[in-house]
């Protein structure tokens, strides 16, 4: 097992070297550098003041050495400053991981207690009206855009019904302490419903066929035919197992769900990560993009390593070499 | 199959045939008989030849009894799913008769526009579905926009597949360090969240719609690599594979012969589900601002038009309601088609989730 960690831990590590590498040279690719956008921007900027920056920047070094350069201090604990906001990167990132990481951590968590809960229903329910209607609604929260689902819960519950606020954070000069706590929450409802729902459809079904092919186990009859009540059977021996397969694919799907968080960020202008990367990426923010990739691709890879784990330590049949 | 067993079939379910050829015949003269289709249908003929040769294939197809129809046929949202996207290849096929680009544009794929005015027009005879902020025609941009669907998501796979193939082919029959260095290639690209690997991409090369069918390649390839590579390994060891190379047979005979039928199936779920999230994955993109010029028949770029108009006009919060619900339930019905025929594909191959009943 300790072997098994240690061997996907060093994968990690070959992957995020590999990966900035790769990153680095896209961004560096990217067609206009940051001085062409200052330049651009001031128009009386003279032709040495630009090549001063550029050299400043270190813009005409060969790309090895910029990476090299970038490496060193990001491995000295320094992710260098954003060009756009003028602060430290370190500090941009925690501002805004929080923000994202409490959008995310919400919804996750409820889609997957719904999920869980509808699937189970509906699996104990096959082929009745009410495991229909979930099949269908399942269906249609994974064919729904995100983006557009948040404008019509925009349109439809800040416009038409003003229930909730149509984006942002929080309401100006709302006094700390419980009043904001309230604030910000009211404010998350919209952004969480939305980044939930494709989450809850699919562990929805998920959960809905591990129930159902668990509760046609044998272990599963023969703990019916020692008389066991209707309820331990399903609780202690179907819900456990079933639960197996749905605790490697949450791990492994939150990665995914920063997908659905850039766009739910971007409907409703709330400041998180996801936000940030795609003003940097478009910004030439090289400092920023790098970071946040690099963090996401991070997170990917210890939340693969951790699904491997988790489920070799709940499954006691799953043995690595 | 060979031609006996073509000719066979024929007359087994000639009754059948004669009915689908019937409404084929009938459908034809239809089109050709309505004065309004029949002008249509002269401007593109080509187009229609397609559309009726496909509602043949598709009657076909269903009055035989095979497996596949006999347990699609079970699952009313199986029937469901192929029936949408049936539907959205006719209209693409037909995007010329449906919504003919008017004589002057060069690219049927520009929106025709009628005007400048910045504020959506609802739906009236001539704009059946409105338009958009600066007077693009709604209906033909749904109607084109399916073509942009098919088109992009087509393309996509393909080159995902053909870049997976290689991939995936050399990892699994070469093993050992060949396989290892391949697999932690594709593990970095399966190390970020598909979207995310996306924006980033199309905002280096620059945004246009090539650009992001490169970067959704570029994101979605490394799942058929493993999926071949997968599949390589598994009939690899086979006894009959050793007894073919046995008898002489060589890598490509072996690919062709055994390794691709066994991962034909698990292929068709894959991409049929892929075809849908393609398109979810490109209209994000459009919305994000990263995809083809405003006025391009493409239903991402739509929504984004829609934006602006969603707060609706003091007291009247829905008056632009047409600019945000026809493009999405186009991509709504489109990934929903897809989605349910990839799980009714699934759901033939895996036998362990069947009805008992």
């Amino acid at each position: 097992m300790l072997r098994f960690v240690a061997r996907r831990a060093v994968h990690g590590v070959i992957i995020l070297v590999g990966l900035s590498v790769l990153l680095f040279a896209l961004l560096v690719l990217t067609p206009g550098d940051p001085v062409e956008l200052i330049a651009a921007s001031t128009p009386d900027i003279k032709p040495e003041d630009v090549a001063a920056l550029r050299a400043y920047y270190g813009l005409d070094d060969p790309i090895y050495i910029r990476y090299f350069k970038w490496a060193r201090s990001v491995l000295h604990g320094d992710l260098g400053y954003s060009r756009t906001y003028g602060t430290p990167v370190i500090g941009l990132m925690g501002e805004r991981l929080r923000n994202t990481l409490a959008l995310l951590a919400t919804s996750v968590f409820l889609a997957f207690i719904a999920g869980v809960a509808i699937g189970i229903y509906s699996a104990l329910h096959q082929y009745s009206v009410v495991d229909y209607t979930v099949t269908v609604l399942a269906f249609a929260g994974l064919a729904m855009p995100v983006f557009w689902q948040g404008i019509v819960f925009i349109l439809v519950f800040a416009v038409w019904l003003p229930w909730f606020p149509a984006g942002g954070m929080m309401t100006p000069g709302v006094e700390p302490g419980w009043p904001m706590f309230w604030n910000r929450l009211w404010h998350m409802v919209l952004p969480v419903a939305v980044l939930a729902t494709s989450g809850m459809a699919a562990w929805t079904r998920y959960m809905r066929s591990s129930m159902l092919e668990v509760i046609r186990q044998d272990y599963v009859r023969t703990a019916r035919a020692k008389g066991n009540s209707e309820k331990v059977v399903i609780n202690k021996h179907a819900l456990r197992n079933a639960l197996i397969p749905i605790i490697t694919l949450v791990a492994l799907s939150i990665p995914g769900i920063l997908n659905g968080a850039v766009l739910t960020e971007t409907v409703f202008s709330w400041p998180g990560m996801g936000l940030l990367l795609f003003q940097a990426v478009l910004g030439h923010d090289y400092n920023v993009a790098m970071a946040v990739l690099l963090f996401v691709a991070l997170m990917t890879v210890l939340f693969n390593l951790f699904a491997d784990v988790a489920y070799a330590m709940v499954d006691p049949r799953i043995r690595y070499e | 199959m060979g031609l006996a067993a073509v000719t066979r079939g024929f007359h087994e379910h000639r009754p059948r045939l004669a009915g689908v050829a019937a409404l084929g015949a009938g459908l034809a003269v239809l089109a050709l008989a309505v004065p309004l289709t029949r002008e249509r249908v002269a401007q593109a003929p080509f187009a229609a030849a397609q559309c009726l040769l496909l509602v043949v294939a598709v009657a076909t197809f269903w009055v035989i009894p095979s497996d596949l129809t006999r347990r699609m046929r079970k699952n009313p949202l199986s029937v469901a799913g192929f029936g949408l996207i049936a539907a959205f290849v006719a209209v693409a096929i037909l995007a010329p008769i449906l919504a003919p680009p008017p004589a002057t544009s060069r690219d049927p794929y520009i929106i025709p526009q009628e005007g400048f005015a910045s504020v959506p027009t609802p739906p009236r005879p001539g704009h059946p579905f409105g338009t958009t902020e600066g007077q693009y025609d709604l209906y033909y941009g749904i109607v084109w926009g399916a073509r942009t669907a098919f088109r992009v998501s087509i393309l996509v796979i393909a080159i995902a597949v053909a870049i997976g193939l290689v991939v995936g082919g050399l990892s699994g029959y070469y093993g050992g360090r060949v396989d290892e260095a391949m697999m932690r290639l594709t593990d970095i690209f399966l190390a970020f969240p598909s979207l995310v690997l996306a924006v980033t991409v199309v905002a280096v090369l620059g945004r246009s719609l090539t650009n992001v069918m490169i970067a959704i390649a570029i994101v979605h390839w490394p799942i058929y690599a493993r999926l071949l590579r997968g599949d390589i390994l598994s009939v690899r060891g086979r006894d009959y594979v050793e007894a073919a190379r046995a008898a002489g047979a060589g890598d490509v005979r072996i690919i062709v012969r055994h390794v691709i039928p066994n991962a034909i199936y698990p292929f068709l779920v894959l991409s049929s589900l892929d075809m849908g999230l393609i398109v979810i994955t490109a209209a994000a993109l459009s919305f994000l601002g990263l995809g083809p010029d405003v006025g391009y028949a493409d239903w991402g770029t739509l929504i984004n038009l829609s934006r602006t108009w969603i707060l609706g006009r003091p007291g009247e919060p829905f008056a632009y309601w047409y600019v945000l619900a026809y493009p999405g339930a186009a991509i709504f019905l489109f990934v929903l088609g897809w989605n349910l025929l990839g799980d009714a594909f699934r759901d033939i191959l895996d036998p362990r989730l069947r009805a008992s009943g």
